[in-house]
């Protein structure tokens, strides 16, 4: 066993509650986020988990993990949900009410990266509010280190990393060398709930806020959105009675 | 103005449906567009892109591009770009796509525009976001645009063109430290990503015993693949990578059945882009009823069995 500690970064993201339905603005600027609940990002749970677990089953291994979100001061929350599973450590990037995209919120994580001297960084596949599943590509190619998407399965071997990826025709395996990237997939693991003497004692574990500008960044978005809308509603169709009626119904629409 | 869109090919050696979709929507900006084929069977997958009304076909015959590495492949675009002053870049919205799209926008100092579903013109796009709750139209700043392609939002380019130049281009020198180990696929051919047909069980089912034995045979008939709902998943009725939805799968199959699945939020954002949906269920106020175009309201253990045998 090699003795290459492993300093973990997991960033999470605060996004409206995966069990709500999105309702959009009056404006069609955005969603209505007032009154709205919110959340850590599903997969950045499913990150976070993975870290701690790595944690548990070798406790040596693993010197910090570090977690940090990026967003209002409100995603203060979601920090203190991870202090409370298991991170160390905590750093709130407050960028107010701004919206901060894949490629910003990269450069932000490679400052933390390098600051932290993390090796390791676990992050969700996507965030569940603009599903652009890009950062943990962009932070890998920032940082000229190996990415390993989608992950079904993390297997560490010293400095070795072998992880089993889902991929569009089934699962493949690649490996790599410390330092490296990882983001998570659904599969990868199911989130514990923190209990409540938890959530107690993570009132304890340091969380630290910055402003962009003290990583030396200033946040300069690519993309104008012009407009948010509903995507065109599906309008019922037929109900029929029997099987017999409803395998006419799908020839008639050519369906089989 | 100049496009560059990626080619993937699947393992029999053809390039891939989404890739044909990802032409189809590089065509639409109006630019001439280059198809780009590497691994070590570029060779033989060039003259099929060489068909599909681009304008040029470029290729990087190497083994080390085999399995699209992203540490491979993004130098080699991030090369052919700059050399060549692109100034589109495009790949289908697939597991190598939003693998290798990020990285070469890292080092382009680029923002990707993921899984577009319509061109409005050379720089504006509409894609889904919220799982497809919302539509978001985005204009981007950027001098290079890279952008992903929703598959299912565009038809894929017929290969039947005449036939354009092939040209190689030379490989890139990188510092990869990833290496591929294994690949596990699904064997029957049936992925719930890309088949024509999906039959999916939910709740109604009640236990795992009655999931097999109603779908299983269902989906034989049909020469469909299997997904579940998430309370399916739940209850333990089936694996976890059947799962459509936000959180699992999002799919748009020619034809989808859901067997005693009620329709919940998540799930619907993961299917309503299925051209026919059929919906199957004992709840006459099912919400999947709202979206669906064929309803039938019944007892799956006798509806499910008897479609089967009558089809």
């Amino acid at each position: 066993m090699s003795s290459t500690k492993l300093r973990i970064l997991v960033p999470v993201k605060r996004v409206i509650d995966f069990a709500i339905k999105p309702r959009i603005n009056k404006a069609q600027t955005g969603v209505e986020t007032k009154g709205v609940k919110f959340s850590i990002n599903p997969f950045c749970d499913i990150a976070l988990e993975e870290s701690v677990r790595i944690k548990e089953n070798s406790k040596d291994l693993v010197e910090k993990i570090h977690a940090v979100s990026i967003g209002p001061s409100k995603a203060k929350d979601v920090l203190r949900t991870a202090l409370a599973k298991g991170a160390d450590t905590s750093t709130l990037v407050d960028v107010g009410e701004q919206e901060v995209e894949p490629l910003q919120v990269a450069k932000m994580l490679k400052k933390l990266v390098e600051r932290e001297n993390s090796n390791l960084v676990i992050l969700g596949k996507q965030a569940i509010d603009d599903d652009s599943n890009q950062t943990g590509q962009i932070l890998a190619g920032l940082l000229k280190w190996p990415q390993a998407t989608n992950a079904f399965k993390v297997e560490l071997d010293g400095e070795s990393v072998a992880v089993t990826r889902e991929v569009d025709e089934g699962v493949e395996t690649v490996k790599a060398k410390l330092p490296l990237i990882i983001t998570t997939d659904l599969r990868l693991n199911e989130p514990r709930y923190a209990s409540l003497q938890n959530i107690m004692k993570a009132k304890k574990k340091p969380l630290e806020t910055l402003k962009a500008a003290d990583l030396g960044i200033e946040i300069e978005n690519r993309l104008e959105t012009l407009k948010v809308e509903e995507p065109p509603a599906r309008s019922a169709g037929v109900k029929v009675e029997t099987v017999d009626e409803l395998i006419s119904k799908l020839k008639e629409l050519k369906a089989i | 103005l100049n496009t560059l869109v990626f080619i993937e090919s699947n393992a029999s050696g053809a390039t891939t449906p989404a890739s044909l979709s990802a032409i189809t929507a590089a065509t639409q900006l109006g630019k001439p567009v280059t198809a780009l084929v590497v691994g070590s069977n570029a060779d033989s997958i060039a003259p099929q892109a060489s068909k599909a009304g681009v304008s040029k076909v470029l290729v990087a015959k190497d083994a080390k591009y085999d399995h699209y590495l992203a540490e491979e492949v993004a130098p080699l675009v991030e090369n052919i770009i700059k050399e060549s002053g692109y100034t589109h870049f495009i790949t289908p919205a697939s597991s190598v796509g939003k693998s290798v799209l990020p990285r070469v926008a890292a080092s382009l100092d680029v923002q990707p525009i993921s899984d577009i579903v319509k061109i409005v013109n050379e720089n504006t796009f509409v894609r889904p976001i919220y799982a497809g709750n919302a539509l978001a139209t985005v204009k981007s700043k950027d001098s290079i645009i890279l952008a992903s392609v929703r598959a299912s939002a565009f038809a894929p380019v017929a290969t039947s063109g005449s036939a354009a130049p092939i040209e190689e281009v030379s490989t890139v020198d990188t510092d990869n430290r990833t290496e591929f180990v294994s690949e596990e696929l699904v064997s029957d051919g049936f992925d719930l990503s890309s088949s024509k047909i999906v039959v999916a069980g939910g709740r109604g089912l009640k236990n795992k015993a009655t999931f097999d034995e109603l779908m299983n045979p269902l989906a034989s008939k049909l020469k469909a693949a299997i997904g579940a709902s998430r309370a399916a998943v739940d209850s333990g009725f089936c694996d976890n990578s059947l799962q459509i939805g936000q959180t699992g799968k999002i799919i748009a199959p020619e034809l989808y059945i859901g067997v005693g699945i009620s329709g919940a939020i998540q799930h619907l954002a993961g299917m309503k882009d299925s051209k026919t949906i059929v919906a199957i269920n004992k709840d006459p106020d099912a919400p999947i009823f709202n979206v669906a175009d064929i309803g039938l309201v019944g007892d799956l253990n006798e509806v499910i069995p008897e479609l089967t045998k009558k089809l």
